[in-house]
């Protein structure tokens, strides 16, 4: 255990150093905040009782998304596992007493935390004491502000575990971009990025929110923001937790098969 | 402590000629080779032994270091390496042994030397003391104290390379496998790791196996030799026996102030210019001794040096005789 927190260690200190980029990112992501915000609005302007979020609930999912956008940003993905398999210093990663899919897991868990832990903080604190209803609110009570923060981390998890299914196919595909564009456009409209996932028609939605996508994000915001409750949440927590097993246990043993046939590129 | 056993290998290779057209082609169908690079090979390896394996480029060499390091699965046979099958085992497997690849780096590009390798002590669980002793043996003996807080990004080659087998080395590896750990270093570095590898072998007993395109690290460093080709097994056996098989031709150069030479069994003239004649000797024939006598009759002798075949003409001349 102590070498993946040795080594979760020395990539969070990594990402820790990039300063200027996370200042660019908390002004892109207030930017982004705000034109998604004044775009509701005027939807919300013509008929409030049409949709199935309230406006401040909207405004504190958006927030949130915006605040934990490395952990959930499915597109985030590290490029030096890619290099490191088409180019073959994975025969490096392969020579150590340790498993590469728990190698590759700690990886992507550090980098994004180091980003979010930088860029999170002075999100939250200025939504939070903006002018209604374009603020966040608080969390409806400690118990659901409590199953938020488990529900994101699980989220968060099964991010990870989805990126490592893109990064394993890779070992066949050895040119990642066409897993890549076609896994990350399903996960950005599915997972509720684009728009929230209660604003889909009511069979779609039925669907997609059986599928790992609805565990990412869409879970823990709008258990924060009181959008879901009771034991539809509970269910919702369940199946979020099953999908989590699910596919860690695919990509461990998609993993395993593809090590014995892979192919170290180069000399 | 090594055995490898008929270990067979075929990879599959897709080709296309050049040009859009064969481009597009290739899009519906795509044409594959099959390359076995790896034909029933097989080789034992004891204890403390420093191997030279050697062969053109495209032998094998890499793969089977790949496959004995645990990272290639072979298509057939077996490869026992103290006691474990490598790609069985993997994990067990590679905390036993250190594996450079001359044209790759382990070190993270970022940080410090040191961080990698602190690292790489927390990867393999080794215990501090003995951490400690072996940082500290191979700063001195690789001459690491002024790289090791520079990040791997700014070193040059041989610096890098130094710390790459110094890296591979933190654990106490019973077994080293160096792939071409020599590749594009200057002299001092080439002999400063040279030096190192034989003080290793020597010292800890470690077992060394050693692919290279360098001869004189082969000469240097080597008892014994595997040569490969085409993915065959094709000569093991020792430096000195190699030499003595395929070098049965001398060459003397003579410096004269005045004399006059005939050709005679075994003795023939390469080159003669005024004052300076060259030699070859067939010592199956001739002895050499047989032939300065020889020469010292008809000359006046100032200057007279002799030299066997370099290894690089043995193996050359090797590479010829198996046509690989």
């Amino acid at each position: 255990m102590k070498k993946y927190i040795s080594f979760f260690r020395i990539r969070f200190q990594n990402g820790l150093q990039y300063r200027a980029a996370a200042y660019a990112g908390i002004v892109t992501q207030f930017v982004w905040g705000f034109m998604e915000l004044l775009m509701f609005r005027a939807f919300y302007h013509a008929d409030e009782s049409a949709f199935p979020m309230g406006f401040s609930q909207l405004a504190s999912y958006i927030w949130l998304q915006q605040a934990f956008l490395a952990l959930f940003m499915a597109w985030f993905l590290e490029n030096d596992i890619f290099s490191s398999i088409t180019s073959g210093t994975i025969a490096y990663e392969l020579a150590r007493p340790m498993n590469l899919y728990n190698m590759w897991f700690v990886k992507n868990i550090s980098s994004r935390l180091s980003k979010a832990v930088l860029r999170c903080m002075p999100i939250l604190i200025v939504a939070a004491v903006l002018p209604k209803p374009y603020s966040l609110l608080l969390a409806q009570s400690p118990l659901s502000f409590f199953l938020f923060i488990f529900t994101l981390i699980i989220g968060f998890l099964v991010v990870v575990a989805f990126c490592m299914l893109v990064y394993i196919a890779t070992f066949y595909t050895l040119s990642p971009l066409g897993v890549r564009i076609i896994a990350l456009s399903l996960t950005e409209f599915f997972s509720g990025t684009v728009i929230p996932l209660p604003f889909l028609p009511t069979n779609v939605k039925r669907i997609v929110e059986l599928t790992p996508f609805a565990s990412m994000q869409n879970l823990p915001f709008r258990i924060y923001s009181g959008n879901i409750a009771g034991t539809e949440m509970i269910s919702s927590i369940l199946l979020q937790i099953l999908w989590l097993i699910v596919l860690i246990g695919a990509g461990k043993l998609w993993m395993k098969r593809a090590l014995t046939k892979i192919v170290v590129q180069g000399g | 402590m090594i055995e490898l056993t008929n270990i067979s290998k075929t990879f599959q290779i897709s080709k296309r000629n050049a040009g859009l057209r064969e481009a597009m082609k290739s899009l519906l169908r795509k044409e594959y080779t099959k390359i076995e690079a790896l034909k029933n090979v097989s080789f034992t390896i004891k204890e403390g032994e420093m191997v030279g394996y050697i062969g053109p480029n495209g032998a094998g060499k890499s793969s089977t270091i790949k496959i004995m390091s645990g990272i290639l699965t072979p298509d057939s046979g077996t490869c026992i390496i103290d006691g474990l099958t490598p790609w069985k085992n993997r994990i067990e497997h590679v905390k036993k042994i250190g594996v450079v690849f001359g044209q790759r780096s382990q070190l993270w590009w970022d940080v410090p030397v040191i961080d990698s390798f602190e690292l790489i002590r927390d990867i393999y669980k080794t215990d501090r003391n003995v951490f400690q002793n072996n940082l500290s043996e191979l700063t001195e003996l690789l001459d690491l104290s002024e790289t090791l807080r520079t990040p791997a990004r700014q070193l040059s080659l041989g610096q890098r390379m130094r710390c790459e087998i110094a890296a591979s080395l933190l654990h106490n590896p019973k077994i080293l496998f160096l792939d071409e750990p020599t590749i594009g270093l200057d002299a001092i570095s080439k002999i400063a790791v040279r030096q190192f590898i034989k003080r290793i072998n020597k010292e800890k007993n470690t077992t060394v196996i050693l692919t290279t395109h360098d001869m004189q690290d082969i000469e240097a460093l080597t008892e014994r030799i595997l040569l490969i080709g085409k993915g065959q097994i094709l000569l093991d056996g020792s430096l000195a026996e190699l030499k003595k098989k395929n070098a049965t031709h001398k060459t003397i150069t003579l410096e004269y102030n005045c004399g006059d030479f005939e050709q005679t069994d075994g003795l023939t003239i390469q080159s003669k210019q005024e004052n300076r004649a060259v030699f070859v000797i067939n010592t199956e024939l001739l002895s050499v001794a047989r032939a300065i006598a020889i020469l010292s009759e008809h000359a006046d002798i100032t200057d007279l040096s002799v030299s066997g075949e370099s290894i690089e003409q043995v193996v050359v001349s090797l590479y010829k005789e198996f046509q690989i």
